[in-house]
C-alpha cells in the first residue's frame, strides 16, 4: 500500500491537477443551479496532521454546515461541503428565489435544497475524475448537519485515524462574485485508495 | 483570571487549581476529565478512536482510550494526585451524521464511550458523570479548582456535569 509519506512532488500535482478540473466542472454546474458567477481557487492538496484539519475551516468550535457524502468504488473516500452558516442560508435564499436574509433556520426544505446543492457538486466533481482516472466513483445519499467543525470533521478524521497521523486532503473554495456563497470542498480519499489513484493518472 | 489550557484532538494535559482546561468540537470523540478533589489537580483528554490495537501503527497514543487514559492517570498522579481518589466525567460519543446502513466507524461514538468506561474500571477509577451519545457537537472544560465539568453545544445550551 501506498503512504501519504511516499508520494512524490509530481504525483501531489498530478493529484491537484485532478482535483482542479474536478472542482472547475462543480463551479460551472454550481453557477448555473445558483444562476450567479462563482469562481474557485486551484485546488490545495496538503498532507496535514489530523489534529490540525478542523483549523482549515476556522478552528473546531466554528459554527459551520456541512453536507457528507461517503464514495465507494475502486478508490474510497470521504467528500464534505462545508460553509460559514450564514453563506448556507445565503444560498438557500437565492436556490429559492428568496432575498437574502430570508432564511433563519434549516427546515426540512431547507436542508433538501442544501443536500441537493452536494449531490450536484459531488456528481460533478467525481464525472470528471472518472474522465480523468477512468476510476467509477458512486456517491452515497448525502447527510447533513450544522454543528461545531471539530465534531463535523470526526467522521473523516477517525477513518485517516486508524491508519496513521496525516490526512491527504485536497481542498477547493468556492467564492460567488457577490460574497453571498462560499464554502470548502473537501475530497479526502481513504488511505487505501492513494495508490489506486496515483496509478491511474499514471504519474510516477 | 485563571488560566485557560487547550486541549487538541488526540491529545491530553493536566494541571492544578485555578487552570481550566478546555476541549473544542468534540463529535465521536469523548473528552474524558480526572480530577483530585482534595489536591485540585486533574486532566483532560481528548480522544478519537476506542482501541489502539485495532489500529495500523500510531505514534500517538493520545488518539486511543485504551493507551491514552493509562498515560494521564501516570501524570495526573505525578502532578500529586492520588489515584484511589481521583474520579472520572466523560462527555463526547455523538454520531453526527445519520445514515440508514451506517457501518461501524460512523458508530464509533458509541464505542468511544464503552471502551472509555472499560478502560476506567479496570484502573478502579469512578466515573461519576457522564453526557455521551447524540448527534450534536460539544465543548468540554473541567474547572480544576472545584471539578466541575461544562459541557457546551450549539443548540442545546450548556450544562454542567
Amino acid at each position: 500500500m501506498i503512504d501519504e509519506f511516499d508520494l512524490t512532488p509530481n504525483q501531489l500535482d498530478a493529484m491537484r491537477e485532478i482535483g482542479n478540473v474536478g472542482a472547475g466542472n462543480a463551479a460551472t454546474a454550481l453557477s448555473q443551479v445558483l444562476n450567479k458567477k462563482i469562481d474557485m481557487n486551484v485546488p490545495k492538496v496538503s498532507l496535514i496532521p489530523i489534529e490540525d484539519v478542523p483549523d482549515l475551516v476556522g478552528g473546531p468550535d466554528a459554527l459551520i454546515v456541512a453536507v457528507f457524502l461517503r464514495v465507494y468504488g475502486k478508490a474510497p473516500g470521504n467528500i464534505l461541503f462545508l460553509m460559514p452558516k450564514e453563506n448556507a442560508f445565503f444560498m438557500v435564499d437565492d436556490l429559492m428565489g428568496r432575498p437574502h436574509g430570508t432564511t433563519q433556520e434549516l427546515g426540512e426544505m431547507e436542508v433538501s435544497a442544501l443536500k441537493e446543492v452536494g449531490n450536484i457538486l459531488t456528481g460533478s466533481y467525481l464525472n470528471s475524475f472518472f474522465h480523468f482516472t477512468n476510476i467509477a466513483m458512486i456517491p452515497s445519499i448525502p447527510s447533513m448537519a450544522m454543528d461545531m467543525a471539530g465534531a463535523i470533521l470526526n467522521i473523516v478524521l477517525v477513518q485517516l485515524g486508524q491508519m496513521g497521523d496525516y490526512a491527504l486532503v485536497i481542498e477547493t473554495k468556492f467564492l460567488a462574485e457577490d460574497d453571498s456563497v462560499q464554502g470548502h470542498f473537501f475530497l479526502v480519499p481513504d488511505p487505501g485508495s492513494l495508490g489506486t489513484l496515483v496509478k491511474a493518472v499514471g504519474v510516477e | 483570571m485563571a488560566d485557560l489550557i487547550k486541549v487538541g484532538m488526540a491529545d491530553y494535559k493536566v494541571g492544578r487549581s485555578p487552570s481550566n482546561l478546555i476541549s473544542y468540537g468534540l463529535g465521536s470523540c469523548i473528552g474524558v476529565s480526572l480530577y483530585d478533589p482534595v489536591r485540585k489537580v486533574g486532566g483532560l483528554l481528548h480522544i478519537m478512536l476506542p482501541d489502539s490495537t485495532q489500529a495500523r501503527a500510531s505514534d500517538n497514543p493520545a488518539k486511543f482510550a485504551d493507551t491514552g487514559i493509562p498515560l494521564m492517570i501516570n501524570d495526573v498522579v505525578a502532578l500529586g494526585a492520588t489515584k484511589a481518589r481521583l474520579v472520572a466525567k466523560l462527555a463526547g460519543g455523538a454520531q453526527m451524521f445519520a445514515f440508514s446502513n451506517a457501518t461501524d466507524i460512523m458508530r464509533v461514538g458509541t464505542r468511544n464511550a464503552e471502551v472509555c468506561k472499560q478502560v476506567l474500571k479496570r484502573n478502579g477509577i469512578k466515573i461519576i458523570a457522564e453526557d455521551t451519545g447524540g448527534n450534536y457537537g460539544r465543548t468540554v472544560s473541567i474547572d480544576l479548582a472545584t471539578g466541575v465539568y461544562k459541557v457546551k453545544t450549539i443548540d442545546r445550551g450548556e450544562k454542567t456535569i
